[in-house]
């Protein structure tokens, strides 16, 4: 039999070792799974994981890509990290994605087809504050009522997706789309549109923002008072609010950010990549950014990391669907299997597994 | 608009069955938070029973059977929560967001080939005597077995957890998990079979869905289903009458909001489709306000990590 005893501290070894580990026991199992659905195992996962960033036949095409599909992916994951270290749970960012999209294309629609260099800001402004307000509501409902930030803010994702419909149909629907449902294209209006900053790199604000917000999480977490009673807040709440800590100003700030980053990331994706509002524009980019922030293990450099494989995965699964015909799904299926992997291996960075029956003391 | 066109009884006929799935989730969640356990991963485990259910359903071309194949594929799915969160002591909150994800995934990819196609019917069980009833018999008792059935489980879970030694285990668990280890009960064993019938009672749920309250497999049909099974635990103060009770009140929500949009209501249908979750949160919102009854109602353990180390 096996004993496990807990650490006094997680083993830092573990803690970066295990999601390597949970990589490679992934690539192992989706093999397994990708064998069974009749796709050869080998191929399937050089597709997905060599192919989109070295073969010369799609590199070309999906190098680029990996930004575009990381970029919202670590945006909205750093977010997260604060509030899951402090155990507020804010799982609904699709639906602060979803706000922030709308607020943000709301103002380019506004000024279409007036020029203005103030355009674009003005857009960034209202996607964060829209994703922010979003995430408001489940912050206000727990400080006031203490109501459950998890089921609150997922809830709402499913306001804000029907929301999304309602506006992709009716308020924001094309004039000129001949009835057709969705936006106009506001990556073809030049002061609204995110555009590639540097040629074929797929490098766009969305990813700049994205890449500020990975540095400035970390001078956060480990050089500023926030950043310490965040992490305090949430290995010892007890010993927190002796420091002074305010539980609800803290919920207030966790969901306050995620949700603004979220916000972001949605306004940068629909004045760019995805172009315009329509009823398939959430790509459960919020969902896939939970696993991307306990994959990087809640640290800004590791959410970094976590974002371009999970991004890389995106793309490969796209890869993979065209040419072997692997469903879509699978890919799914395989961030979820990554996600159980971590979670198991985590064991070994809290506890140490000793041989032999468990003692009685 | 033609409110007339909504038939009263038909209405609370239909909200029943609109109702059952999220209290048979609901039922199942309520004894695992009982004993301790938060499994978030319910929308997970419905999904993957719709499917299960479904596929084995049209393969076999019985319902029932597919039913069962349901409940063995929730508690599949659960019991992985389990080994994860009992034996691998992972957080328990992140646990159930992966079941939530991957159920999610691999029930899409499960039923690619089911997409558009029709499932076996299930019949409607007319009780003798009582369906004859006028008003009442038709809205209580023209159901099928599956409704019956909910209601059942509702009972017995009421039972169990007040008249048997096994319920007062369980909530002994669930109250205090240390107490209850040096008592020498067995915290892990009852906990992982608390979760398995949790995910029984959310894939039979969520087969329910696909195959005789919509009856068709589309992705992601759940919709939230799961996620509203869990906020009815915390509105019915985890007491088992209370999860039907919500249930129905919850079903009528829904079934109006159906029915509004067919009568043709002058609000875009996208609103009205908003109103179940709004309303739930609503509900949470109230129900969390009440501060002395919010925190004497939740089992003491809940959420909380359990390691013997001695």
């Amino acid at each position: 039999m096996m004993r496990l005893e807990k650490r006094p501290s997680p083993s830092r070894l573990w803690t970066a070792a295990t999601p390597v580990l949970a990589v490679v026991v992934t690539m192992v199992a989706g093999g397994i799974l990708f064998a069974t659905l009749g796709k050869d195992p080998v191929a399937a996962i050089r597709l997905i994981f060599w192919d989109p960033l070295f073969s010369e036949q799609y590199a070309s095409y999906s190098r680029p890509q990996l930004l575009v599909k990381s970029g919202p992916l670590i945006l909205i994951a750093v977010g997260l990290s604060f509030g899951f270290r402090a155990n507020v749970w804010n799982i609904g960012a699709e639906g602060q994605y979803i706000i922030g999209a709308l607020c943000g294309t709301a103002v380019a629609l506004a000024f279409y087809p007036a020029p203005g260099w103030y355009i674009f800001p003005l857009m960034v402004i209202a996607g964060a504050f829209g994703g922010w307000a979003w995430a408001m509501i489940p912050a206000i409902l727990k400080t006031r009522f203490r109501t459950n930030e998890i089921l609150v803010s997922l809830l709402l994702v499913y306001v804000a997706e029907k929301l999304l419909a309602a506006m992709a149909l009716g308020a924001m629907r094309n004039p000129d789309g001949g009835g057709f449902p969705g936006s106009r294209n506001i990556s073809r209006y030049e002061p609204a549109a995110n555009t590639e900053l540097i040629a074929n790199t797929g490098l766009h604000w969305g990813v700049v923002t994205a890449f500020i917000a990975v540095i400035f999480a970390y001078v956060m977490l480990h050089k500023h008072m926030l950043g310490f009673h965040v992490r305090l807040a949430g290995q010892a709440p007890r010993a927190a609010r002796f420091a002074g800590v305010r539980p609800g100003a803290l919920v207030v700030f966790c969901l306050g950010l995620s949700g603004a980053l979220s916000g972001l990331a949605g306004m940068f994706e629909a004045a760019g990549p995805a172009g315009r509002i329509s009823i398939d524009f959430a790509a459960g980019y919020g969902f896939t950014a939970i696993i991307v922030a306990f994959l990087g293990r809640l640290h800004p450099i590791g959410i970094l990391l976590a974002g371009l494989l999970m991004g890389l995965t995106y793309i490969g699964g796209e890869i993979a669907q065209l040419t072997l015909g692997l469903p879509a799904a699978a890919i799914q299926v395989f961030q979820g299997m990554l996600l159980f992997f971590l979670l198991a291996l985590d064991l070994l960075s809290n506890y140490r597994v000793r041989p032999g029956r468990r003692e009685m003391t | 608009m033609d409110l007339s066109a909504i038939d009263p009884l038909v209405l609370a006929a239909s909200l029943m069955i609109a109702a059952t799935p999220i209290m048979l989730a609901g039922i199942g969640e309520l004894i695992s938070e009982k004993a301790g356990v938060l499994n978030l991963g319910v929308e997970g485990m419905m999904i993957t029973g719709a499917i299960t259910g479904f596929a084995i359903a049209v393969q076999t071309g019985n319902p029932y059977l597919g039913m069962i194949a349901a409940m063995a594929g929730g508690a599949a799915l659960a019991l992985i929560f389990a080994v994860l969160t009992q034996l691998l002591l992972a957080n328990h909150v992140a646990s159930g967001l992966a079941l939530t994800l991957f159920g999610l995934g691999f029930s899409s990819l499960l039923g690619q080939p089911y997409v558009g196609v029709r499932p076996p019917r299930t019949f409607k069980l007319e009780i003798p005597v009582l369906s004859d009833i006028p008003v009442l018999g038709r809205v209580l008792f023209q159901h099928d077995l599956i409704v019956y059935i909910s209601v059942i489980v509702v009972a017995l879970v009421w039972y169990f957890l007040k008249y048997t030694r096994a319920g007062l285990i369980l909530r002994a668990v669930g109250e205090n998990h240390d107490a209850a280890h040096a008592l020498g009960y067995g915290v892990v064993k009852v906990r992982f079979l608390a979760i398995l019938f949790g995910g029984a009672t959310a894939g039979l749920g969520g087969a329910y869905l696909s195959l005789v309250r919509v009856p068709q497999w589309t992705e992601g049909m759940t919709a939230g289903a799961g996620w509203i099974a869990l906020a009815l635990v915390v509105f019915a103060s985890w007491r088992p009458w209370r999860v039907l009770l919500g249930a129905y009140l919850f079903g009528g929500i829904v079934v109006l909001q159906l029915n509004l949009q067919a009568a043709g209501v002058r609000v875009p249908v996208e609103y009205l489709a908003m109103s179940p979750y709004l309303i739930t949160i609503l509900v949470l919102v109230i129900i969390s306000s009440d501060r002395a009854r919010a925190s004497l109602a939740a089992p003491g353990s809940l959420n909380r990590i359990f390691h013997a180390s001695h």
